[in-house]
This record gives C-alpha cells, structure tokens and sequence, in this order.
C-alpha cells in the first residue's frame, strides 16, 4: 500500500509532464488499436468462411464466367451435399458512392449453403416464390430506410440497364462476422434477361459454391471437380472458401504489411516517449534513489519503483486508449463501413494493446533502471542541494 | 572516554579518487578509534577528505585499503547487498539538505526506513509517532517537506535516523543550511540524543559553535588526520 502510494505520487509529481505522456500513450494506444481493427476487418471474409464451402470458378479469372451446365457434373461427384451458383452484378443504387455487395444467386440452395444469414421462414418463402424478389441485409435496409414490398432499382455497369426487385426478405447475421450489408436476387431473374438481350452471356455464372458432405474432404474434391472439367474450355478452379478469400486479400498484401509495419512503428513512437519521460524523471530523481539507497533500500526495490511508475503510466494510457478505441472504431466504420461491413474491436486486439503497453512500459524503465543502480551512492547525494 | 570500547575502529584507510588518467588520494593511513556513546566532530578545510571519511564508516563508499569496524563487523569485506542491509540496521543519517522524500509526508519519511524491518503496520506507526515525539514534531505529522521550515525539515530527518535505533548516527553538515535558531535547535537535539539515549554520533561541520556541542574534536587536513581536541561534555 505505501509502495503504490508512493509509486501514485512520483508518477503525478510532475502533472502536466504525466498528462501528456499519457496522453501520448492513449492516442497511441488509440491508433494502433484502430490499425488492428482495420487489419482485423480485411480478413473478417477470412474468419466468417465455411470449413466445408468451396468455390469453383474460371482457372483463368474471376472475371470469366462458367457455364451453367458444369452444376450436374459437379452435382455427381462425391462427398458433394449441395450446390449453388452466383454473379458479381455491381449494381449501382441510385449513386455510386452507394456502395453494396450485390449478387445473382440462385436461391433455394444458397439459402441452405449459407445458414449464416437468417432470414424468417414467411419472407424466406416469399422471396423463393417472386423471381423479382430481392433480399437485403438487416444493417442495408437500415441504411436505406427500406421495408418489406419496397421496390428497389439498381443499375449495373456488367448488365446494362435499370434492374426492378421487389425487397421481400431482410436477414440478419448469426454470427458477429456475417456480412448484413449484402443484397441478393435471383439470378434466374438476371437469365432470362439476358436471354432476351445478351444471349451469348446467358446460362453463364460467375462462380459455383459446392458443399461437401466432410470437410476432411475438401482438398479430394477440390481436385476431383478440377479434374473433371481439365481440358475443357473453361477449365476450373476450386479452393476453399477461406483460401479464396485469402486470395483476395493477398492482392493487397502490400497495403496490409504497411498498415502493420504502421502499428509497431506507433509501439515504439510510444516507446520512446515514455522512454524519454522516464528518463527525465530518473535523471530529476537521482538524488532521491541514493537516499533509498542510503537507508538501506536494495536495488531490486529501487527497479520496481521506476519499473512500477513507468508501468502505471503506461497501464493508465492504454486502459484510456482500451476505453476510447470501440466508440471510435464505430466512428470510423461509418465512414468505411460501406468497405468494411464488419468493424468490430477484436478481443485480440485489447490483449495486444495491453501487452504492448507492458513492452512500453518496461522498456521505457530499462535505463532509468540501469542508471538508478549503477549511481554510487556518495555521487548520487552529491547531486541534491 | 578513552576507556570506553570503540564502537567503530579505523586502521591504516587509504582512500583516493580517480579523475580521468589522474588518481586523487582524498585520505592517507587513517587510523581512527571511536567509543560507543561518543559525539566526534570532524573538522577541516573543504576538501579535506571529511565527508569521505563519513561516507566510509557509513558504508556509503569503499575504502582503496584499510579496515573499518562497526560494531565489531568489519564492514570493507561486505557486499553491496550486505552493506545495504546492514546500514538500515546499523546507521542513521543526517544530512545538509535533509534529503526527505517531496512526495512524501513528515510521518511517511520517517516510516521509510521501517519499511525494510519486519514490522507490522501498528508497530510501525508506534515507532513513527515515538521518533517524532522525540523532535517535537508529533504535530505536523501529515506535512509535506515543502510544507515545513528548514529546521523542522532537519529534526524530521532526525527522527528518520533514529527511528531503527540505530548503532551509530552519522551527521554531514547537519546546521549548514538551517539559520542560526534553527541550527542550536539542531545541536540541542543531537545533543539531548547523545546524553540522553546514548546515541554515538559522527558529526562532520565547518561551523566551530557546532563542534563544541562535540566531546571530541579530530581535524583533517589534506587527507590526514591531526591532533585530538577534546573537550568536556557540556
């Protein structure tokens, strides 16, 4: 008790020196906390994918479509449950800077391939029953202020024109890390379109999702639909759900090792500044630490002193930083939400702040501590006065 | 005096400093008994090696060569870790400046040194209030030093050097930065201890009204030791 008092006064003795150390060490604490959320949120596709999900699409590209017809080859191999296709309609509401994921899916098995997104029975029926129907994300319709029966039109720069859907279901997300800013169709609905205007892009999907019945199993029928579809003309590539995401992100695999290389550099911006008040505060109290030393007290006392100060200015930012970092986070996914769709503070990410505010707190104690023990005595009292 | 057992004995001290290439001798073949319950004054020039001196008996600095004997404990052989433990028992000290913690209260300062006896929290307080009632400061107990004169500073210190009744107090300049109210205040105290409670005090000063309060007077010059000035007990 009389150690924390004294460890509560020396580190207040100096009020407005403290107030900015820690001040440094909160919007620190702050930014590299915001930096873990941003990296965390690139890879919450990573996190929210299926162990027993596949994705099948053109060996070449994304960009290139696959025919319809590979669905009953894929269908027939085994360990495969369940299958269902989709396309990239980048469609636009009302403005461009209104930006969603939006998807042609077929409907009936994606629902069931993607439990994830709970969507109540009576509008899961209606939206299967209307080839209009559309189904948006809880945190979508919130945005856009839309309601059941809505009428809703995109425009697309892939499929010309203005596209009319019905909004008859609003699902929200089962887990933390479901996206609920995402709008399906039926990509029936898209077909039969382009049938009429672009028969050459008809019976065309973007990609196929393929459910295996073990996903101990995953890797064998990855390489079995591959397989089947060698040599043809639109040769496939399969791969797990989460190792396609992860080839996504892998395209801006720079900008992510610059965001981290960014939040170690602010760890030891932060280093340096409680380093250097640390070291001001040592030099100041020399003289005292001879007199602890004077009286008898021995150097492992006098190191938890400087070590116990630097620690607790350093734990007072960080909790400060801790405290401020989900409302700001919520702040910042407003503006990159639409990016983003989960912005969420990682437990992880608390515990790195903590144990990188322990790292500060002893490193900045190291010289301090270093010079506390290594001052004679006699030298040491020769300083006061 | 003289037929009293020395409580701290010095034989053959050498004692120099080293500035740069050039090694300084600060104190030469000093031999130097001191009886328990004596009050010794040293004296002499600045720079003359007697603050040294009191560094060494108090452990605070190590001889070149020599022997020091505390209490019959030869404290040169000890370790830092050793010397540390054994001037928390062993010593009280009073300084020029005071050297009281800032941040800490009058009651908090003298309570530092009990912090490494095993004592209970009520025992300690105990000997906190006994060792302040002592100075006469039992009052402001719940000062700050910065709220304090220099002289209540000093007898605050005092009252830390006392407060694990130790073997020997040793006294850097204790009046040098106290008026001269405050300082016979001092010496009166210092005094009182050594009549009263039988405290062996090593004093160091440049103030000849302080030394008298002194039984003996030795005086360094140049790193020697001169003659013995003693004087009777006032």
């Amino acid at each position: 008790m009389y150690i924390l008092k004294l460890l509560l006064r020396n580190a207040f003795r100096h009020k407005l020196r403290t107030a900015l150390t820690i001040l440094s060490i909160t919007i620190a604490i702050l930014a590299f906390g915001l930096l873990r959320t941003f990296i965390g949120a690139w890879y919450a596709g990573v996190k929210a994918s299926s162990a027993n999900r596949l994705i099948t699409r053109n060996a070449i590209s994304l960009i290139f479509p696959l025919p319809l017809s590979y669905k009953d080859k894929i269908r027939q191999i085994d360990a495969v449950r369940r299958i269902s296709y989709g396309n990239w309609f980048a469609g636009i509401y009302k403005d461009e800077k209104n930006f969603f994921a939006n998807y042609a899916i077929e409907a009936k098995n994606y629902m069931a391939l993607y439990p994830e997104f709970v969507l109540p029975p009576d509008q899961k029926e209606a939206f299967l029953r209307d080839r209009k129907g559309c189904v948006a994300g809880r945190k979508l319709v919130e945005r856009y202020h839309w309601r059941i029966g809505d009428i809703v039109v995109l425009k697309s720069a892939v499929f010309p024109g203005n596209w009319e859907f019905v909004l008859r279901g609003i699902y929200h997300g089962r887990d933390e890390s479901t996206d609920e800013r995402v709008f399906f169709f039926h990509w029936d609905y898209l077909n039969e379109a382009l049938k009429k205007t672009a028969p050459r892009r008809a019976d065309q999907v973007g990609w196929y999702i393929v459910e295996v019945t073990d996903p101990n199993r995953a890797a064998e029928v990855a390489q079995a639909i591959d397989k089947t579809f060698k040599n043809s003309l639109a040769e496939t590539l399969t791969e797990t759900e989460k190792a396609f995401f992860l080839s996504f992100i892998s395209m801006a695999d720079a900008i992510i090792v610059a965001i981290q290389l960014v939040s170690f550099v602010v760890i030891i911006i932060i280093i340096a500044v409680a380093a250097n008040t640390m070291a001001m505060t040592a030099r100041e109290r020399i003289g005292e630490y001879a007199i602890f030393k004077t009286l008898g007290f021995r150097g492992w006392r006098i190191a938890g002193m400087i070590i116990g100060e630097s620690l607790l200015i350093t734990m007072i930012g960080c909790l400060i930083g801790i405290a401020l970092t989900p409302p700001a986070a919520k702040e910042f996914s407003k503006i990159v939400g639409t990016y983003f769709p989960t912005f969420r503070v990682e437990i992880e990410t608390i515990y790195i702040d903590i144990g990188a505010s322990i790292l500060v707190g002893l490193c900045a104690a190291i010289i301090p501590t270093w010079r506390a023990l290594k001052i004679r005595i006699a030298d040491g009292l020769r300083r006061i006065g | 005096m003289e037929n009293q057992t020395p409580i701290v004995e010095i034989k053959h001290v050498n004692k120099s400093y080293r500035r740069g290439t050039h090694i300084i001798p600060v104190l030469e073949n000093i031999t130097l008994d001191i009886a328990e319950g004596e009050f010794l004054a040293l004296m002499g020039p600045s720079g003359s090696g007697k603050s040294t001196l009191l560094n060494l008996i108090a452990a605070l600095d190590q001889v070149d060569n020599g022997i020091i004997r505390v209490g019959g404990i030869d404290i040169t052989v000890l370790s830092e870790t050793e010397l540390a433990a054994w001037r928390s028992v062993n010593v009280g000290f009073i300084f020029q400046f005071y050297n009281l913690i800032p941040v800490l209260t009058a009651f908090e300062n003298v309570e530092l040194p009990l912090l490494l006896t095993g004592l209970s929290r009520r025992e300690r307080h105990e000997h906190v209030e006994l060792a302040l009632q002592v100075v006469n400061l039992a009052s402001r107990m719940d000062h700050y030093p910065g709220q304090l004169s220099g002289g209540e500073q000093q007898r605050v210190a005092i009252a830390r050097a006392i407060v694990t009744d130790p073997t020997i107090l040793v006294a850097d300049e204790p009046t040098g930065d106290l008026d001269r109210v405050s300082a016979e205040e001092i010496l009166g105290l210092m005094d009182q201890l050594n009549r009263d409670s039988h405290k062996t005090i090593i004093m160091v000063t440049h103030d000849p009204r302080a030394a008298k309060k002194a039984h003996t007077i030795r005086y360094l010059d140049k790193g020697v030791l001169n003659n013995v000035h003693s004087q009777a007990a006032p």
